[in-house]
C-alpha cells in the first residue's frame, strides 16, 4: 500500500507537465492553429521561470514569469502565423528550434546553480490522513491546478457562448469571418493561452520536477503534449487520461525495472508511448465523433478579406 | 590622392600580412562536444579542460570547439576543422570514433584525439580515465552508509563503461558487505533530469536509501536531498545542489591531459597511443568526502591512496554473475576486458539489457 501511494504521488508529477502544456495547445487547435513551438515555449518558460525564481527566491514569482514569457514567446508565432499568414508547421518548427537555441543562451550563466523549489501542499490533519492523505492533500500546487485548468478550458469550450465561438472559428475561419467575428483577435488570445499553459509547463520542470536549470531539459516533452492533443481527438479530459496513463505507464516501467522484472529495456522505454496510443485510439474509434471533434480548419492560414 | 591610396592599401596589406604571420605562430587546438558546452556535466568538463589548457598555455596555443553535434552526423565537423588548419583536433564522445578516424586517414599531417573509445591511427590517439576506480570507492561508502543494504544505481546505456562502472560499485560494496544489494534502473539517456528524478524516486521508495548514478545531471541528488537520503556525484561536484545529501562525487578533470598532448604536438614528440588513466595521474578527482563519519571518510581516503599505489579494483577473486570464476586470487584483469565488458559480476540481480 506504501509503495503503491508512493507510485502514485510520482505519476502526478510526471503527469502534470504534459497535461498543461497540452491543454494550452488543444485551445490553440480548437482555434484552428496548429503550434508546433509547444517544446520551444516550454523551455522558454523553463528558463525564464528559473531565473526568475533564483533571483526573486520566490518560486511562485518564477512560475509567473515562465508564464508571461511562454505568453510573449508565442505572440512571436502570433505574429508570423496571423497577421502575415506564414506556414504554421514551419513557423511552429522554427519557434521549438528558437526557443531551444535562445533559452540556453539565456540561461548558460544559470547552469550548475541549485533553485527554490515550490514545496508541497501540507494541510494539518488532512494530509496526515493515511492512504489518500498524501494523495488528495499533499501534491504539489500546481498538481491541483492542472486539473483545475482541465475543468476551466471542458467548461469553457463546451458551456460558454466564447467557447462555442472558438470551435466554430477552428472549424470554418470562413464563415465565422462573415458572421462578423474577429477570427484573428480570437487566435492572437488562443496562441497566448495555449504559450502561457506551455510556459507554466516549462516552469513547473526547472521550479517544481527538478529545481535546476539546464540546456534542452524539456528533454521532448512538448511532442508528447502535441500528440496527447491528436490522440485525444481535442477533448480535454481525454487529454488528462492521456497524460496520466502516460505518467503511470512511465513509473510502472522504472519500478519494474527496480523489481527486476526481465523484460527487455526497448519494451519498456517504448510501453509509455505505445500504451498511451493504445488507449486513446481505443476511446476514440467512434468515426464521427472524431471528425467532429477536429477542428476543420487546422493549420489553414486565414487573411480576412478587407 | 593617388599616393594616399597606395600608402594606405601598402599599410592595410603589412597589418595583413602580420595578423597572418601572428594566426600561424598560435597552435591550433580544437574540440568536438557531443552536448553544450554548458550542459552541467560531460561536455562541460571537457571545455572546463579546454579552458584550462588556454589558461596554462596562453598566447602559444588558440582554442576553439563545435558543440551539439550528433555522432552519427560528426565526420563533416571533423573535415571542416582539419581543413580550416587545427592542429590537433579533440572528439570527446565515444559515437565520434569512426568519423574521426575516418577524417584522420585522409588528413595526415593534423593530429587527432579520441575520447573512450578504441580505434586508433598514425595520427589518432584514444584517451579515457578510469572511472571505474572511483566507483569502488563509491561502492565502499555505500555499504558502510546503507542502512537497508541496498543502493539504487540509475543508469544510461549498456556500454562496457557503464557495466566496467557497475560491477566496480558492487565489488567495492562486497568487500564491506558481502549480502549488499543494488538495484538497477536504465532510462535510456545521457541526460534528462525528469527521467533521472523519477528513477530516483522509484529506487528511494523500493527501500534504497543511498543512489548512484551514470547519468549526467544532478537531479537524482536533488531528490536524496529532499527525501533526507544520499547518493554520489556524476562528472562534477554536484554539492551545490545537495549539500547534505552527497558523499563525493567523480569529477572529471581532461585539463592537465589536454596540456600535456598540445605541448607534445607543438614541439613535435607527439605519438599515437592510448591513454587511460585515473586517480592516480589525477584525470579523474573525488570531490571532497562530505557527510560521512570520520572513519568511513578515512576508509575511503586509505582506498583511495591505495587506488594511487597501483592497486586495481578488478582483482581476483572475482566471479561472473552465473558463480562461473573470472579472475582467479590475485589475478589483475587486462584493460581489454575492461573496455569491452559485457557481463555482470556475481551478486547483481538484474540482467543486462541487449542494446
Amino acid at each position: 500500500m506504501e509503495i503503491l501511494v508512493a507510485i502514485l504521488l510520482t505519476v502526478a508529477t510526471a503527469a502534470t507537465p504534459l497535461l498543461i502544456a497540452a491543454i494550452g495547445e488543444l485551445v490553440v487547435e480548437r482555434s484552428g492553429v496548429l503550434n508546433l513551438g509547444v517544446e520551444g515555449m516550454i523551455i522558454m518558460g523553463a528558463v525564464s521561470g528559473f531565473i526568475a525564481g533564483y533571483v526573486t527566491g520566490s518560486p511562485w514569482l518564477g512560475l509567473l514569469a515562465a508564464i508571461v514569457v511562454g505568453a510573449l514567446f508565442s505572440l512571436l508565432f502570433g505574429f508570423m502565423v496571423l497577421t502575415l499568414a506564414t506556414n504554421q508547421v514551419a513557423t511552429g518548427l522554427s519557434l521549438t528550434l528558437l526557443g531551444l537555441g535562445l533559452s540556453g543562451m539565456i540561461g548558460a550563466k544559470f547552469v550548475g546553480v541549485p533553485g527554490p523549489k515550490l514545496s508541497n501542499l501540507y494541510i494539518p490533519g488532512l494530509t496526515d490522513l493515511p492512504v489518500v492523505g498524501r494523495l488528495v492533500f499533499g501534491q504539489d500546487p500546481v498538481v491541483y491546478l492542472s486539473i483545475a485548468l482541465t475543468f476551466g478550458v471542458g467548461w469553457f469550450l463546451f458551456r460558454t457562448r466564447t467557447g462555442l465561438t472558438l470551435r466554430a472559428i477552428g472549424d470554418s475561419h470562413g464563415s465565422a469571418h462573415a458572421l462578423g467575428i474577429s477570427v484573428v483577435g480570437y487566435r492572437y488570445l488562443a496562441v497566448m493561452f495555449g504559450g502561457a499553459c506551455s510556459g507554466l509547463a516549462g516552469g513547473y520542470l526547472s521550479l517544481v520536477y527538478t529545481p535546476q536549470w539546464t540546456e534542452n531539459m524539456s528533454a521532448g516533452r512538448g511532442w508528447i503534449a502535441l500528440a496527447l492533443v491528436v490522440f485525444a481527438s481535442w477533448r480535454p479530459w481525454r487529454v488528462l487520461g492521456g497524460a496520466y496513463i502516460f505518467g503511470a505507464v512511465w513509473i510502472g516501467q522504472l519500478h519494474a525495472q527496480a523489481f527486476g522484472i526481465p523484460v527487455p529495456g526497448q519494451v519498456l522505454a517504448a510501453a509509455p508511448y505505445a500504451a498511451t496510443i493504445l488507449v486513446l485510439v481505443l476511446i476514440s474509434r467512434n468515426k464521427r465523433l472524431t471528425m467532429m471533434n477536429t477542428p476543420a480548419s487546422l493549420g489553414q492560414p486565414f487573411v480576412p478579406d478587407r | 590622392m593617388k599616393k594616399l591610396l597606395f600608402a594606405l592599401s601598402a599599410a592595410s596589406a603589412m597589418v595583413l600580412v602580420a595578423a597572418s604571420a601572428q594566426a600561424q605562430d598560435k597552435f591550433k587546438a580544437c574540440f568536438v562536444y557531443v552536448g553544450s558546452h554548458t550542459d552541467g556535466g560531460y561536455s562541460e568538463g571537457h571545455d572546463h579542460g579546454r579552458q584550462f589548457l588556454e589558461k596554462e598555455l596562453g598566447d602559444k596555443v588558440q582554442t576553439s570547439f563545435v558543440e551539439n553535434v550528433a555522432e552519427a552526423d560528426s565526420e563533416r565537423t571533423f573535415e571542416r576543422l582539419a581543413r580550416e588548419g587545427c592542429n590537433i583536433v579533440f572528439g570527446t564522445s565515444f559515437g565520434f570514433m569512426d568519423p574521426e578516424l575516418k577524417v584522420a586517414k585522409r588528413f595526415p599531417k593534423v593530429l587527432f584525439e579520441h575520447a573512450t573509445g578504441f580505434k586508433t591511427a598514425d595520427n589518432m590517439a584514444t584517451y579515457n580515465a578510469r572511472f571505474y576506480e572511483g566507483r569502488y570507492i563509491q561502492g565502499q561508502i555505500a555499504a558502510k552508509m546503507s542502512k537497508a543494504g541496498l543502493a539504487g544505481y540509475i543508469v544510461s546505456f549498456p556500454i562496457p563503461e557503464v557495466i566496467m562502472g557497475i560491477n566496480s560499485f558492487i565489488l567495492g560494496a562486497q568487500s564491506i558487505n558481502p549480502d549488499f544489494k543494488v538495484k538497477i534502473v536504465w532510462v535510456r539517456s545521457w541526460f534528462d533530469p525528469g527521467k533521472e528524478a523519477d528513477a530516483a524516486k522509484a529506487l528511494f521508495d523500493q527501500g534504497a536509501d543511498i543512489v548512484a548514478q551514470h547519468t549526467d545531471s544532478p537531479a537524482p541528488l536533488q531528490i536524496a536531498q529532499e527525501r533526507g537520503l544520499h547518493g554520489f556525484g556524476q562528472a562534477s561536484d554536484m554539492i551545490s545542489f545537495a549539500p547534505k545529501a552527497q558523499y563525493t562525487a567523480i569529477v572529471d578533470n581532461w585539463g592537465p591531459y589536454y596540456v600535456e598532448r598540445v605541448k607534445a604536438a607543438m614541439d613535435g614528440t607527439w605519438k599515437s597511443q592510448q591513454s587511460w588513466e585515473g586517480l592516480k595521474e589525477k584525470i579523474l578527482v573525488m570531490a571532497p568526502y562530505t557527510n560521512l563519519p570520520d572513519d568511513v571518510k578515512k576508509m575511503a581516503e586509505e582506498t583511495e591512496a591505495k587506488i594511487v599505489g597501483g592497486w586495481n579494483p578488478f582483482t581476483g577473486p572475482v566471479s561472473k554473475q552465473d558463480g562461473s570464476p573470472w579472475l582467479k586470487d590475485g589475478e589483475v584483469s587486462d584493460d581489454g576486458t575492461l573496455l569491452g565488458m559485457n557481463f555482470y559480476v556475481k551478486g547483481i540481480d538484474d540482467a543486462i539489457p541487449n542494446n
